[in-house]
């Protein structure tokens, strides 16, 4: 066992001290804040009783463990918020990663073409994704203001009614979808230029040549050469979008009402709002996690098979 | 959706001159949609502060805004924005880059767990960290320091960028490798001296993906930094507009300046955008 562990250590040393930096400093900043949070999660734990040290005076923490009270509360519907936020927060996640998806290939298909001017298309297409996300957050709430704001100035030049694009729920709800596709799609096009790049022009001429409509040679050809790429990039858009926590804080800040609050802007207010439950806040986190795990885990098995090996 | 009108028997690369149109068109307007809010805020940055929100005005521009946004602590906030998005770029892109090479070139035990904790790590909701962080950079004497932002940056954009770079290794030849270690370099000198030049395209992608996650970061900083003169750009943007102040115009202002270096960035790597995530989506 021992003489195991030298021979490796000689062998691979080199390797671990390489990977040795990235896996420190993951333990430290989330490894260890991960095991803190699921142990608040077990613990009544608010600002009040964590314990500070205010000037000379200590005061030490009065918090005590309550076991899995905080997860049947949430889980039980007992907080009254939790599983309808978690449907707006489904609702969400499809709605911005199938369009994303969509409309990202599309572009990426049209951009794959020789064309005039497709270095001048490339650039503005993938704009967005070189604004900070705060900064998109801000123009689009001088688009959507209402009612005078660009987006309602244009549809009553249009002859239509203008929409409160803020200031109802499903307005709202739309409005953050909008702003949250606009700003995903460079990626999704960029990496699926990306892989359709990289499917052998002949494949698609030798299909061409055997008579396969263009419908037919996307099906056949394109889909599958872009499946590692699209199984990649599909599930981190899913994760980053449930998680998506600056365009919904910053656009609507969870209203009108706590509307468009999904789960992680709930965890944040729970945490962070005048009651400063950190508890809360942290179960909401660790089933948060727990749901993505396990989302993770089912899609790599049915989408991502024979991909692990690379992984 | 236009599509590809090339029937059997066109070369490719030629279509109808209908198809043309129609591909142009939808591309044009597509760009329309992706520029025009960024050109709404410049606008916006040049109106009066009083009608910043709506369509009026439009015909009387001024540097107003800049005027009063520079003039309000502006300049410090950048340097700080930059201090972080650097550091955390710099930092970030070598300890993902020496990770990426470790697992792309060698077959370690620890390897695959190391890629499936880059997974996790994407999936780790800010709420159930922030807490915990807030309390261990406490402890460190990190807190309201930017030095204690860069390594809490770096944590989620690495995973990402460690990924992409191991699928960009992957495309570079070990030929090249042991070339390398023939001519005496050992495993580092080979990646420093060789690897690394040649994945400058890959590099300077996952670099570009640092410098923007950092740089508009807004939950870790408004938590985490509690001086104004230790202020980031986004958090120091968002006084102008809270229960008192309502200064829309020098926030668009401000927004214009924060575009700026980030496009910068951008148009320098954005040759190598394409190149480079496909590298990594489809190998990882």
């Amino acid at each position: 066992m021992i003489s195991r562990l030298r021979h490796s250590y000689d062998r691979y040393w080199y390797a671990w001290a390489m990977a040795l930096p990235v896996t420190l400093v993951l333990l430290v900043l989330v490894g260890y804040p991960l095991v803190e949070g699921i142990y608040y999660s077990l613990t009544n734990i608010n600002d009040l009783n964590m314990g500070r040290t205010i000037g000379a005076n200590h005061i030490p923490a009065s918090f005590h463990g309550v076991g899995l009270h905080n997860y049947w509360y949430v889980l039980s519907g007992g907080d009254g918020q939790f599983w309808p936020t978690f449907v707006w927060t489904l609702e969400w996640t499809a709605g911005c990663v199938v369009p994303t998806v969509g409309i990202g290939l599309g572009l990426a298909q049209l951009l794959n073409r020789r064309m005039r001017g497709r270095g001048v298309y490339r650039v503005l297409l993938i704009l967005p994704w070189a604004v900070p996300s705060f900064v998109a957050a801000f123009s689009w709430r001088l688009i959507l203001n209402s009612p005078d704001g660009l987006l309602d100035w244009v549809l009553v030049r249009l002859h239509l009614p203008a929409v409160n694009w803020l200031g109802d729920a499903t307005s709202a709800k739309f409005s953050v979808i909008m702003v949250n596709v606009w700003i995903g799609i460079p990626f999704m096009m960029v990496a699926f230029l990306g892989g359709l790049q990289a499917i052998p022009g002949e494949l698609l001429e030798a299909a061409e040549v055997d008579g396969a409509t263009p419908w037919h040679r996307f099906i056949h050809v394109t889909m599958p050469g872009l499946r590692p790429v699209a199984t990649t990039v599909t599930l981190l858009g899913i994760i980053w979008t449930f998680n998506q926590f600056a365009i919904i804080y910053l656009v609507t800040a969870g209203g009108p009402g706590g509307a468009t609050n999904i789960l992680i802007t709930q965890a944040y207010n729970n945490a962070f709002s005048q009651t400063r439950d950190y508890a809360g806040g942290s179960t909401y986190g660790v089933i948060i996690l727990s749901m993505l795990l396990l989302f993770a885990t089912f899609f790599r098995r049915t989408l991502g098979r024979g991909q692990e090996a690379a992984a | 959706m236009t599509t590809n009108s090339a029937r059997p028997g066109y070369r490719r690369g030629h279509r109808s001159p209908a198809a043309s149109v129609a591909l142009h068109l939808t591309l044009i307007v597509a760009s329309l949609i992706a520029a025009v809010p960024v050109a709404w805020v410049v606008l916006t940055s040049f109106k009066p502060n009083s009608t910043a929100l709506s369509t009026e005005h439009l015909g009387r521009l001024s540097l107003q805004n800049y005027r009063d946004v520079i003039g309000q602590g502006f300049g410090h906030w950048m340097l700080n924005s930059a201090i972080v998005a650097a550091g955390t770029m710099v930092f970030g892109v070598f300890i993902a880059a020496t990770a990426g090479y470790a697992v792309s070139r060698m077959r370690f035990p620890g390897a695959r767990p190391l890629m499936w904790l880059f997974l996790l790590v994407q999936m780790f909701p800010m709420a159930v960290l922030i807490v915990p962080l807030f309390v261990l950079l406490k402890d460190l004497h990190l807190l309201n320091n930017l030095l204690g932002l860069v390594p809490v940056y770096a944590t989620t954009a690495v995973p990402f960028c460690a990924w992409m770079l191991k699928g960009y290794f992957d495309g570079i030849p070990t030929a090249i490798d042991e070339a390398g270690r023939i001519d005496g370099l050992s495993m580092f000198g080979t990646f420093w001296r060789l690897i690394v030049p040649l994945a400058r395209p890959g590099l300077a992608v996952t670099g570009f993906y640092t410098f923007l996650t950092s740089w508009g970061e807004v939950a870790y900083a408004s938590q985490f930094l509690q001086s104004p003169d230790k202020y980031t750009l986004p958090v120091g943007m968002q006084t102008f507009v809270n229960e008192y102040v309502d200064e829309w115009g020098p926030l668009a202002a401000g927004s214009v300046l924060i575009i700026v270096p980030a496009a910068a960035v951008f148009f320098l790597v954005q040759r190598h955008l394409v190149s480079g995530l496909t590298a990594g989506a489809a190998k990882s």
